[in-house]
């Protein structure tokens, strides 16, 4: 470059300036702090209130929480302690714990049984709810329903087996039909499965002390054991259930759409009381006389009713979601019905409906509550009958309720979390 | 459908019914109808039955005769000598004033907290979530039975606020919170009151054409006139005129302790306020979600490009997000409306004589017609669910994306 | 009391008289367990402790029952009812006998088809109210707020004796007795309504029981007694001389404590008769003779559940009155062992 040149250029930076931190108001935790806590002035009013309620909030908590007694036996025994102070009388849950987690019948060297029934019950669904467990823990799904009903219900480890064998004699029978006609194998796989496990029933009525476990009666369940077992129970009956309704009210037979139609609506129109007001006081009305099946069993059968009908509404909005073009896919392959569902729309419509059926598990699950008004002992009827009646713990309110909000809090909010990771995986699949 | 197009003439075989297409769904269908049919019959034929041996029948006679027990709230006259007709009105009408009065404030809290959920303020949005997600996850049994505690247990005892140590007083001699519920001022409509109702009725109506003048001006002629204040006024000074000229004809009746409780006022009992609190901030918690999504889901582009008019964040608000924010809100909020009111049938887990608890609690449990009772609540809340969906149907035609 | 509006209580199952196939006793046997159905928690009457054992006086005469029949008191199921379920229960046969506070009514006795066995505790309905109110009978109690629990005769007789007596009244409907004690407490309600021995057992889960009174009146009639399924006789039977044996051994002098000595070496013929000594009264109802000396054995006498329940020993402080035995002036009476 020529001097001259260089003349006409008053000034020419040659070295790159350092890099300099940028002031302190506009970055790190000053910022932050400054642009979503004090930006403005009704901002930072907002944040002076929510910072006083959180205040207000934990002042009343706290000392509570951390004041706590847990090792005295009754009320009176806690409040001397306590003395006048700040504090919870945690002793109703160390020493009620097991009536609320197992309720008060279920024998007190059993509560083992549930707890692993309980454990094995993340197993057995990992590989249902997580695309990378390994394939190979499906066994233990399908083996877990029985395995469950042999731990909670105890009696012979054959009764549970024998069920399992009619199932799979009756899968067996059912996939060498399904070649030739969906229905004639389904139908056959049912006939086929019922007769072995009617036959297999006399046999194993013989054997009751074979690798038996105590027998606990349903009514012996109670507390938040309880709770699980209709929800476990009642969310797996009436998937099938719910895809069968969904599938009928969106076929093209008038009589078979109107029947599902009718039965959605209804029971999608009544609260879940009503309902378990019809297990409780008129269902047996309705029954041939002479026929006892005891409540729990018919709060199932109400509970699965009204979840199904749940389910299949979500079903019906998977299977709407599908593009036309599956559809007509399918037909142009020359696929019947059976197989058009069974092996193109179904698979697509039910995984973009699990986030919605897992909603539904979730406010079913919150629903097994009510069962507490029909006089049964969960987890809200435990505390509301016996403990809250007793002279040891009458007016401890906020150690069980706090309890039993959180032992559901921690259920739901998991369940909704993994089904919010889900909705987040299945958007990533689809774009 | 799979239809043939070209089909054997004439030559219908039996196993056509199960292997042809075109027959087996009639097939299908009549095995459906048979087996549904069967059904009934069975359960029908049970009922008889088991009401022959028990020699009942059933009859709807027990509606007619006096229900013997009393109800604490009610919104028209009843006494233990009216009729379970007369109790499950009562009944009727309690439920819908709880699922009235939840649905509005669950609407007013959903909507701050999910417009507060999306805040830029940390400490909110964050409060709002953690608000959100605790009331969700919570079965909403136990925060009705957690709020009745917490109004029984720490509400006082209208004791309390007798003798000359009281230790509560009420709130600027008006207002009354006892654990039996919250005592307000009733108002007391004198000779006259009426003419101050209708000038406030006949103010709403030209608040409302002024508004619409309002708007038409804007458009036609683009010339902006002040809303605020203009409307208030309408609203007020006319009826404020009218009830000073006619001599203060509505008095307040205040809430005054007399014996066991407050007389006079309006009672607003404590069941009442439990449901409908836990009614609210629960749904609220849902409905809180859905108006996040509901915002969330118009695009930024909108916002963008309503700027981008010249137009400014309020009219941004009011012109573009909302309206097609509420296309999103709306089915779902009336779904939740729809949950309230099935979910008030839990009044009877706090003794509030809704439907449920006159006619499908006391009245049951009195004149033992068990199926009788339970038919008719079923009836009553599928009615009232199949006319929300209805309205709704009607809503989703009328906003629906016209598709061109 | 308005006794047309009660028809009774909740549903009447047909399923009752049909399923007589078999005998309940026979059920009762082959099942190795008594189903009995109790209340969900009245202290004194039925409650389950913090083992989950059942204790109570109604508990007491189930397991007398169990006792009879399998020479285990144990060998009992308890199911929890409510004032709603438990008709339904008892009819659809969950329960075979219901010992749950239930006043025999001529409408549940007649019109529910239920055969009550007898009288184990004669109640009436009551009121019980704080010392600080300063009321000394039901009659001031106008425009007071009253906590009563639902699906109970008891809510009728509140409606009629306030309309009787021309005053007015604000009701709060409870679920369960638990509930009625924290509304109560708490001042939500000014008085608390249910049978005075049902109101006893409450106050004395109270922390100071003595600032509570009972109030005199007494509104209603409440023999409560257990039932059973109307159409099985030889089980009602059954059951009403279990019943009868524990009053009658009172009577007569027998004792948990002395009923073995007395089986063996008894100079009264009725007591030799009633335990099994002479005569086949066992053998009558279908049990063995020492059906009644086991019932005694394990839960004594009718004086003595009552004081170990609910009797003046107790927190829950009972006198006998109307339940002492005839010989005492009370209505307890059992007809002759023969």
């Amino acid at each position: 470059m020529s001097d001259t040149h260089a003349a006409s250029v008053p000034y020419v930076r040659e070295t790159m300036l350092p890099q300099v931190e940028p002031p302190s108001t506009a970055t790190g935790p000053v910022k932050w702090v400054h642009q979503s806590l004090f930006s403005s002035i009704p901002y930072t009013i907002l944040t002076l209130v929510a910072l006083y309620v959180i205040f207000v909030i934990l002042s009343g908590l706290l000392p509570w929480l951390l004041g706590g007694v847990w090792n005295t036996g009754n009320i009176r025994e806690c409040r001397e302690v306590l003395d006048g102070a700040q504090g919870g009388c945690f002793s109703v849950l160390t020493e009620r714990w097991n009536q609320l987690l197992f309720g008060i019948a279920y024998p007190q060297d059993g509560y083992w049984r549930p707890t692993l029934a309980f454990i094995l019950l993340f197993v057995a669904a990992a590989p249902v709810l997580f695309g990378a467990v390994p394939r190979q823990l499906l066994i233990v799904t399908v083996l877990y329903p029985f395995l469950a009903f042999w731990l909670i219900w105890g009696g012979s480890l054959l009764v549970p087996l024998a069920a399992l064998f009619s199932f799979a004699i009756g899968y067996v029978v059912y996939s060498s039909l399904v070649k030739s006609s969906f229905a004639g194998g389904l139908f056959a796989g049912i006939v086929v499965g019922v007769v072995v496990w009617f036959v297999a029933g006399f046999i194993t009525s013989n054997l009751t002390n074979v690798l038996a476990l105590e027998e606990v009666a349903s009514r012996n369940m109670g507390g938040f054991m309880l709770n699980m077992i209709l929800g476990v129970i009642c969310v797996s009956l009436s998937l099938p259930l719910g895809i069968v309704l969904a599938l009928g009210r969106q076929s093209n037979l008038p009589i078979i759409r109107l029947i599902c139609v009718v039965f959605i609506e209804f029971i999608r129109g009544v609260p879940l009381i009503t309902l378990l007001f019809v297990a409780n006081v008129v269902l047996a009305y309705f029954l041939p006389p002479g026929t006892n099946f005891d409540l729990i069993l018919r709060v199932i059968i109400m509970i699965t009713m009204f979840a199904s009908a749940y389910i299949a509404e979500v079903i019906r909005g998977g299977l709407a979601a599908l593009p036309r073009g599956q559809y007509e896919a399918a037909d142009s392959l020359g696929l019947d019905y059976a197989q058009a569902m069974r092996l193109i729309i179904l698979p697509q419509a039910l995984k973009i409906s699990i986030p919605g059926i897992v909603n539904v598990a979730v406010g079913l699950f919150k629903d097994t509550t009510l069962v507490s008004i029909i006089s049964m002992f969960d987890l809200v009827g435990m505390i509301r009958g016996p403990i809250l009646a007793s002279t040891d713990w009458n007016g401890v309110y906020w150690e069980l309720w706090g309890f039993a909000a959180l032992l559901f809090f921690v259920v739901c909010y998991g369940i909704s979390q993994y089904s919010q990771w889900l909705e987040r995986q299945l958007q990533t699949d689809h774009h | 459908m799979t239809t043939m197009s070209d089909p054997q003439q004439g030559s219908f075989r039996l196993s056509m019914l199960l292997n042809d297409t075109r027959y087996r769904s009639y097939t299908f269908q009549f095995i459906a109808l048979m087996l549904l049919i069967a059904l009934m019959a069975f359960l029908g034929i049970n009922l008889v039955r088991n009401l022959a041996e028990a020699g009942l029948n059933i009859s709807y006679s027990f509606l007619y005769v006096p229900a013997g027990y009393d109800i604490n709230q009610t919104l028209i006259d009843y006494n233990s000598q009216s009729t379970n007709l007369r109790a499950a009105v009562v009944g009727i009408l309690n439920t819908l004033l709880v699922a009235f009065l939840a649905c509005v404030t669950a609407t007013i809290l959903g909507v701050i907290a999910g417009v507060a959920r999306l805040s830029n303020n940390w400490l909110v949005s964050k409060m709002m979530s953690v608000y959100v997600e605790i009331f969700r996850n919570i079965p909403v049994l136990i925060w009705i039975l957690m709020i009745y505690t917490l109004m029984t247990a720490v509400l006082p005892a209208p004791n309390a606020f007798r003798g000359d140590n009281a230790t509560s007083s009420m709130l600027f001699d008006a207002f009354a919170f006892t654990n039996r519920g919250i005592y307000v001022p009733a108002p007391v409509w004198g000779p006259g009151s009426m003419i101050v109702v209708a000038t406030f009725v006949l103010s709403i109506v030209a608040a409302v054409a002024y508004r619409k003048y309002a708007v038409s001006l804007l458009f036609r002629t683009g010339k902006l006139l002040p809303t605020g204040w203009p409307t208030l006024a309408i609203l007020l000074v006319p009826t404020l005129l009218v009830f000073f000229v006619m001599g203060s004809p509505i008095g307040l009746d205040y809430p005054a302790l007399k014996g066991f409780n407050f007389r006079g006022g309006l009672q607003i009992g404590a069941p009442l306020i439990a449901l409908w609190l836990a009614l609210s901030v629960y749904t609220g918690a849902f409905i809180a979600e859905n108006v996040r999504a509901g915002i969330q889901a118009v695009s930024k582009g909108q916002t963008e490009a309503a700027a981008s008019l010249g137009l400014r964040p309020k009219r941004i608000m009011n012109l573009v997000v909302l309206p097609q924010a509420l296309r999103v809100i709306i089915p779902p909020l009336i779904s939740q409306y729809l949950n309230i009111t099935k979910n008030s049938s839990l009044a009877i887990a706090v003794g509030y004589a809704d439907i449920t608890a006159t006619l499908g609690g006391i009245t049951l449990n009195q004149t033992g017609r068990a199926i009788e009772c339970v038919l008719l609540l079923m009836l009553f809340y599928l009615t009232i669910s199949l006319s929300i969906s209805a309205i709704m149907n009607v809503y989703n035609n009328a906003v629906s994306l016209k598709e061109r | 009391m308005n006794k047309s509006v009660f028809f009774g209580a909740l549903t009447v199952a047909g399923l009752a008289a049909g399923a007589a196939a078999a005998s309940t006793l026979d059920d009762v046997k082959a099942r190795g367990k008594l189903n009995c159905g109790v209340t969900t928690g009245l202290v004194g009457f039925a409650a389950p402790n913090a083992n989950g054992e059942w204790e109570g006086f109604d508990v007491a005469v189930c397991r007398a029952v169990a006792a009879a029949i399998f020479a285990d008191p144990n060998a009992v199921e308890f199911i929890p009812t409510t004032g709603k379920t438990r008709f339904t229960a008892l009819a659809s046969g969950e329960i075979d006998f219901l010992a749950r506070n239930t006043t025999w009514t001529f409408s549940r006795d007649v019109d529910l088809k239920f055969d009550f066995i007898g009288v184990n505790y004669y109640d009436g309905q009551g009121f019980m109210v704080p010392k600080a109110l300063g009321v000394s009978s039901a009659k001031d109690l106008d425009g007071a707020t009253v906590c009563i629990q639902t699906g109970t005769t008891t809510e009728l007789n509140l409606a009629d004796f306030f309309r009787a007596n021309n005053i007015s009244y604000e009701p709060v409907p409870i679920e369960t007795n638990a509930e009625g004690q924290q509304q109560y407490l708490a001042g939500a309600c000014d008085t608390y309504t249910t049978d005075a021995s049902g109101l006893a057992a409450t106050r004395a889960t109270f922390e100071t029981p003595g600032d509570h009174i009972i109030l005199p009146e007494i509104i209603s009639k409440e023999p409560l007694g257990p039932l059973v399924r109307h159409g099985d006789n030889d089980w009602g039977d059954l059951t009403r001389w279990v019943l009868y044996a524990l009053i009658a051994a009172e009577e007569l002098g027998v004792t948990s404590a002395n009923v073995e000595e007395m089986a063996t070496n008894t100079t009264n013929p009725e007591v030799a008769r009633l335990l099994g000594a002479e005569g086949t009264l066992g053998e009558m109802l279908g049990l063995d003779a020492a059906w009644a000396k086991n019932a005694i054995a394990s839960q004594g006498n009718y004086g003595e559940i009552f004081a170990k329940n609910i009797g003046e020993e107790t927190p829950i402080g009972l006198a006998r009155g109307l339940n002492a035995q005839w010989t005492d002036g009370g209505l307890m009476y059992a007809p002759p062992f023969r």
